[in-house]
């Protein structure tokens, strides 16, 4: 783990040009990913987190777009790379799966036939060897009968086994990094502990990185090493698991806290909910861009705050408050209905 | 597959026996019409009017009536146009459909290439001036009318410049077998194709230009590109593929209507003999057995040319395959 990481951003800026002005979606972003390592990045919608990993893997060819830090995968920098040498990334190196696989597969081909693309574009192997992979895989992610289901097209399976064969795709060049995006928002819930079960299973049996995109806190309790919460373009706080979900510093994270229900806590009288909307990209305030929707916002959340590490072991948070005073508020946003119960 | 294409067969047999019945009806049975005059033609002598009855068995039930005619059109091939001096009406039709045949498959393939590169080059010059550009130069090419356009290639090719460089090459108007010359074949029709496809590239390309920047968005094109293949493996087998659904439902359409004598204007213009030449010639002089011939002719050639456009269908798009 303590060997050079395998994905490293720096500093990364995407902002767009639009008739309204520059939306800053991504502003200054920085993180690094170790091999076989789990990041989870949270945040509500249009707080930069699918963007940050589309940009990472060039997907984004919006004309308006700008780009701007470094991308280090195996110590080359993406950013500088040219089409083909990007495309000999994308799929073989760093794979991605979609929020929504109900229209993420290409409806006029055979499942099989879109895994055996991605195969023969990355690999020097016959057609017959592709199919043959294409079922091994499918078998692999759970798909009963593969042998037949291969020559099925997407609208012959249910959302959840279409998926499964997003993940068998994009695990059929062995990548050392699955980008999962959103992976269970479209489906039913329990189809969802299904699919995170076998995305933590393959995780293993790959030996794959993940960075496991969602807004779901329960989503990467389960399943991520580190996780990094993000706001408005910005990474607000990150840490282990264990930081975020026991020692939580920044307000935002623990209004995201507690807005899940829990069952080894006293049932709430109604659930959490943040405050308030995301403030537009376009007119970021000027300080602590969550400051006009935190409790607990006093003078210098004006200027805003470094992503700096207060409690001191790597666990780094964006908010003015010290330590010990977030100790002692913190309960009080996470569970409010703690102090109801008290008044 | 298989059954699908059957059964859509079996639906095609339907539907020509219905527009028979139908043709039959209007023809024969519209109220206060003797359809022995409407034949006849111009001025008929009583003579040719107890003939006609006799030969065509009218004022007997209708399907007997009905039953003469088919017969006449599609086994024996005997009905006559008695306008025309006796002429075999089915006979004179299919000698003037290779000629129609010619300029529509013809004007076809050039307006088929013509509007997936039009399409392809105005979707990926999209954000630069090119896009509208070439957009408005289709939109041009849609409002020209064809018998306007056709002049003027005449005017031009066989007028005053006829003499020059340029367009030496192009013979008389009229058309010449393939068989009988395929140079000629070939340098007679280059003009008339260009004419009658300038209306569909411009209408296919901007059609076609609409669908890729939809399927551009999709989450599967999104999905092709994740997957590390080439842009024009992503555009070619992705976008287009799924953007050509439209593109070939409205082509079954507009090619059958040509072949059934839509092309009629294109085929008066440049003097080609084919089938809209032979119905705008029968419209002029009243020949209703030949109208009527080919008004089934037409008739069946669209039917089975949308047999064949829904078979396509189904390869292009599996979703509305039956399973």
């Amino acid at each position: 783990m303590t060997a050079e990481p395998l994905l490293e951003v720096r500093d990364l800026k995407v902002s767009f040009r639009t008739d309204d002005g520059i939306v800053r979606a991504v502003d200054g972003v920085s993180f690094s990913l170790s091999e076989g390592e789990t990041l989870g990045i949270v945040g509500e919608s249009g707080s930069g987190k699918s963007v940050t990993m589309m940009s990472v893997m060039r997907l984004i060819n919006d004309p308006n777009a700008r780009f701007e830090g470094e991308v280090l995968y195996k110590g080359r920098d993406l950013m500088k790379l040219d089409q083909a040498q990007i495309r000999g990334i994308r799929g073989a190196g760093i794979a991605m799966i979609f929020q929504d696989p109900m229209t993420s597969l290409n409806p006029v081909y055979r499942v099989g036939w879109q895994i055996e693309e991605q195969i023969l574009e990355h690999e020097k192997i016959s057609k017959q060897a592709a199919h043959a992979r294409a079922i091994e895989l499918l078998t692999d992610v759970g798909i009963p009968q593969a042998a037949d289901r291969v020559n099925d097209y997407p609208h012959h399976f249910s959302g959840g086994m279409r998926q499964r064969v997003m993940i068998a795709m994009a695990l059929s060049c062995n990548p050392d990094v699955l980008v999962a995006d959103e992976p269970t928002t479209a489906l039913d819930v329990t189809i969802q502990a299904q699919i995170l079960a076998l995305i933590r299973k393959l995780k293993d049996e790959f030996g794959t990185a993940v960075v496991l995109i969602t807004h779901d806190m329960g989503v990467v309790a389960d399943l991520a090493d580190r996780i990094q919460v993000m706001y408005a373009g910005r990474i607000i706080e990150k840490g282990t698991r264990r930081d975020i979900f026991y020692d939580p510093q920044h307000p935002y994270t623990w209004g995201l806290l507690g807005s899940i229900a829990r069952l080894d806590r006293p049932k709430p009288r109604r659930l959490a909910a943040i405050p308030g909307l995301p403030p537009s990209l376009l007119r970021l305030p000027e300080g602590c861009a969550f400051g006009p929707r935190c409790p607990h916002r006093f003078a210098r959340c004006d200027e805003r705050p470094e992503l700096l590490d207060k409690v001191g072991d790597g666990h780094l948070d964006a908010c003015h408050l010290d330590v010990e005073q977030k100790r002692e508020v913190r309960e009080t946003t996470i569970h409010p209905e703690l102090i109801e119960e008290v008044t | 597959m298989l059954t699908f294409i059957i059964r859509r067969l079996l639906w095609t047999v339907l539907v020509m026996f219905v527009i028979t019945v139908v043709v039959f009806v209007i023809f024969f049975k519209t109220p206060g019409v003797d359809p022995a005059r409407a034949l006849a033609g111009r001025s008929p002598n009583p003579q040719t009017l107890a003939e006609i009855r006799a030969q065509l068995g009218l004022g007997r039930p209708f399907p007997v009536e009905y039953a003469i005619m088919m017969k006449k059109i599609f086994i024996t091939r005997d009905l006559v146009s008695y306008s025309n001096q006796g002429t075999r009406v089915i006979q004179e039709i299919f000698a003037a459909t290779p000629a129609t045949m010619s300029l529509v498959f013809g004007a076809a393939v050039l307006w088929v290439v013509m509007a997936i590169a039009v399409g392809i080059a105005a979707a990926l010059l999209r954000g630069t001036i090119f896009d509208p550009l070439i957009m408005v130069v289709a939109l041009i090419g849609v409002s020209a009318p064809v018998f306007w356009v056709g002049q003027i290639v005449n005017m031009i090719s066989q007028g005053s410049l006829h003499s020059t460089v340029l367009f030496s090459w192009v013979p008389p108007l009229g058309y010449t077998p393939f068989l009988q010359s395929p140079g000629l074949w070939f340098r007679g029709l280059v003009l008339p194709w260009i004419t009658l496809s300038i209306l569909y590239i411009g209408f296919y390309g901007r059609v076609l230009r609409a669908n890729l920047l939809e399927v551009q968005n999709e989450d599967y094109v999104r999905t092709a590109r994740a997957k590390g293949i080439s842009e024009r493996r992503v555009l070619m087998r992705h976008t287009l593929r799924t953007s050509m659904i439209t593109f070939v439902s409205l082509f079954g359409l507009d090619f059958a209507a040509l072949v059934a004598g839509g092309a009629l204007v294109t085929e008066v213009v440049f003097g080609i003999h084919g089938v809209g030449f032979l119905f705008f010639e029968s419209f002029q002089s009243l020949d209703l057995p030949t109208i009527m011939a080919i008004t089934i002719y037409g008739a069946f050639f669209i039917v089975l040319i949308n047999a064949a456009v829904d078979i396509a269908y189904a390869w292009l798009d599996p979703r509305i395959r039956p399973t």
